[in-house]
């Protein structure tokens, strides 16, 4: 026992004696995590939140187009400029602009009259900037609903409205072979709505919109978590990637450190003692465990202070995880050990290992984004269900029995990679 | 009365592949007694060392320390082979205390047994005023010297020292044989892997030549010299060797092995310098042939060695 103690204190005595390693897993992770949680989205919480950027071409500067940028202006997530053709082709064609919307001269009369002869449509042209997809998609739905309300607005309450209806009544009137029936009905028809159009406005109805079509349903957002009133905190994932990432980092460097045991003969020293397989190796994994959880510990309570990330699901489900985790990495050190030759060899071929792990974990990028199928491949990663575990047991607000899966593989990874790392040691020493 | 044995290496054999690194190497070292494996780089020496201190499984053979053989991970007997490997197999970032703290645990030592197992090794090899200080702040000398206490913490009875003084300076290389030499006279047992003839020659009670992973002698340096069919070249630098003609007419002198002129340089190999020097001189007295400088060479284990193994130990 005295030699097993011995052995954790002294990798964890090493550990903190070096500088770098500290750096690595406690002050990179918090570093880069706090930008992560900035960048995809942390900034939501604060008064002025990030918004895209829309320039609008009005070629029209009439009633319509004027509704139209009314209504785009009035959308939080939107910041619209005014901008030329020219000038909007070439901010988003340089990437410095991500939309543009074009609105053609006479688009509200084009519309207008579109709408009940079914005339050329005119166009509305959206220039993108192919690396923002997404932006213009949401852009366009966004537009097409402005559009109805400002076109139907005009087209039953508004000067060309009227004017497209009064027209019609007298072409109708001028107009042979139409069957007297259908004549009557649509005459009747038109001058209801001349007569609508004529007709008072209440300044509810101006104030909603007055008087045209509009989107006939309401969005009403709502976050669902676990827990009632619990708000998601980017913070929490990008911090638990980053710690992932880092205590992998603090992986390599276990295996890595056994290597250069070898390579300095300090192995033999051990091996020379009357000591067991058993205290040589899972005195190293313990003391891995340890300083994997510590590392956890000091990001999730940074993250806690600083960004107000909480555990709104199960503390012991938290503490399960980063075990499980803890454990994992490890097996993943001894297996580094096992299967390196040099520390020089392994080091560059764990490196990638670890950051292929990282990558299709979701540390960086949230798994939910992937394809179907890698969502579905990706269980083979034993980091994705430390990922899955921390988003669960922090912003998501699980309950402890939802940790067990996650918990339950972690370790069976960790069997694995234990397994593979005792069978492959090299325990003989020359 | 003979001492008891302490250390038995039997018919050990360690392949790798299709080469043979130990072949059937069998020494055996009795208490108190220090024993030389010499023998050049590749030679089988740290495959052998490795094998008695448990690193090592032989294909074959048998390692017995006290009697008992050395099996098993956790195996008792192990606490009575002390190794002092030929790397630094110490912590740069730790203090020498801590080290010393962490390598006598391994032993299951702790509190004032290992504090007082800590303090007499520091004493023993001076660096007990350094005990604070990180590893990396020392000298390679300091180092080596500190790699050799770590050996000493739980008190072994056999002390396996491979290559112990790779790459320090004289000084500290007495240093370590000052240790040594005390070890010894505490009554411990030493196994001293060396390819320097000097270092065994100082230290060792018995030599055993290891080559091509076998053993090739086994005795004491006397005993050694002994087998030399010369133990003893008489070196003569002639006025004019062109004189002497055939050396080889030497020969004939009672005491004379061989001889051989280079240039001027005539060098005789004696089997005794006493006996045979006299009648070299009067030989070439009689010849007319004059001399200006006279002197000897005293065997050495690169003598033995070449003469074993037809190449020199340096060399190999």
């Amino acid at each position: 026992m005295t030699a097993f103690l011995a052995l954790i204190l002294k990798d964890i005595r090493i550990f903190f004696q070096d500088r770098r390693a500290v750096i690595m897993s406690f002050v990179a992770p918090i570093m880069i995590g706090s930008f992560f949680g900035y960048v995809f989205g942390g900034s939501s919480r604060s008064s002025d939140p990030g918004r895209v950027t829309v320039l609008v071409v009005d070629q029209e500067a009439g009633a319509v187009s004027k509704e139209i940028v009314a209504k785009l202006r009035a959308a939080k997530t939107l910041a619209v400029q005014q901008s030329t053709l020219a000038e909007a082709e070439q901010l988003v064609r340089s990437g410095k602009a991500p939309v543009a919307v074009v609105i053609p001269p006479d688009f509200g009369k084009l519309a207008t009259q579109a709408m009940f002869s079914g005339r050329e449509r005119p166009k509305v042209r959206v220039y993108l900037d192919p690396s923002h997809q997404i932006e213009s998609s949401m852009i366009e739905g966004m537009l097409t609903g402005f559009v109805m309300e400002a076109v139907s607005k005009e087209a039953f309450s508004g000067e060309l409205g009227r004017a497209t209806v009064d027209n019609s009544l007298k072409q109708l009137e001028s107009t042979p072979g139409i069957p007297s029936e259908e004549n009557a009905q649509l005459k009747g028809l038109l001058q209801a709505l001349s007569k609508y159009n004529q007709g008072p406005r209440s300044s509810q109805q101006i104030a909603r919109g007055g008087g045209g079509l509009s989107v006939p349903f309401e969005l009403s957002e709502e976050k669902l978590t676990a827990r009632q009133g619990a708000e998601y905190n980017p913070y929490a994932h990008s911090f638990g990637g980053m710690a992932i990432q880092f205590i992998l980092f603090m992986g390599i460097d276990v295996g890595i450190g056994m290597l250069l045991d070898r390579q300095r003969g300090l192995w033999k020293r051990f091996a020379s003692a009357p000591l067991s397989k058993w205290t040589l190796l899972g005195s190293r994994a313990v003391s891995a465990t340890l300083i994997a959880m510590l590392i956890l510990a000091v990001v999730f309570t940074f993250a806690r202070v600083v960004f107000g990330v909480k555990i709104e699901g199960s503390l012991i489900g938290f503490i399960a995880i980063c075990a499980g985790f803890g454990l994992m990495t490890s097996a993943y050190g001894l297996l580094i050990a096992a299967l390196g030759k040099t520390p020089q060899a392994a080091r560059g071929l764990s490196i990638l290992a670890t950051l292929l792990m990282v990558m299709l974990s979701g540390a960086w990028i949230p798994s939910f984004l992937f394809p179907g199928w890698l969502q579905r491949a990706t269980k083979l990663v034993p980091a994705r269900w430390a990922m899955d575990g921390l988003d669960g047991m922090t912003w998501r607000g699980l309950g402890w029995h939802e940790a067990v899966l996650p918990v339950a593989s972690l370790i069976a990874f960790a069997m694995l990679f234990g397994i593979i790392a005792v069978w492959r040691f090299r325990w003989d020493e020359k | 009365m003979a001492k008891p044995i302490m250390l038995q290496a039997k018919g050990l054999k360690k392949a790798y592949g299709n080469l043979v690194a130990v072949d059937d190497i069998s020494f055996q070292v009795n208490q108190g007694e220090t024993i030389g494996l010499l023998g050049p780089n590749g030679a089988g020496k740290t495959t052998t060392v490795s094998m008695i201190a448990g690193l090592l499984a032989p294909d074959s053979g048998q390692v017995l320390i006290d009697g008992a053989p050395v099996t098993g991970d956790t195996n008792p007997v192990k606490r009575k082979i002390g190794l002092v490997p030929q790397d630094l197999a110490l912590y740069d970032e730790l203090p020498a205390l801590a080290n010393l703290q962490l390598f006598a645990a391994l032993y299951d030592m702790s509190g004032a047994q290992a504090g007082a197992a800590i303090d007499a090794a520091l004493e023993l090899v001076g660096l007990k005023d350094r005990a604070k200080d990180k590893v990396a702040t020392f000298s390679g000398g300091m180092k080596r010297r500190l790699n050799l206490a770590a050996a000493l913490l739980h008190d072994p009875s056999v002390l396996l020292l491979d290559e112990p003084t790779v790459g320090v300076d004289p000084q500290s290389r007495n240093a370590i044989f000052d240790n040594l030499e005390t070890l010894k006279a505490r009554g411990k047992t030493l196994v001293y892997t060396t390819h320097y003839m000097e270092e065994a020659e100082r230290l060792c009670d018995r030599i055993v030549i290891v080559d091509h992973g076998r053993v090739v002698a086994n005795d004491t340096l006397a005993g050694l010299y002994r087998q030399l069919p010369a133990t003893n070249k008489l070196l003569v630098d002639l006025c004019d060797g062109s004189k002497l003609g055939d050396a080889g007419a030497l020969k004939a002198v009672p005491g004379v092995q061989s001889a051989d002129l280079t240039g001027n340089r005539l060098s005789v190999w004696l089997k005794d310098l006493s006996d045979g020097a006299p009648g070299v001189l009067g030989w070439l007295a009689a010849g007319g042939h004059s001399f200006e400088h006279l002197s000897s060479e005293a065997p050495n284990l690169e003598t033995v060695f070449l003469t074993l193994t037809g190449r020199s130990l340096r060399d190999s």
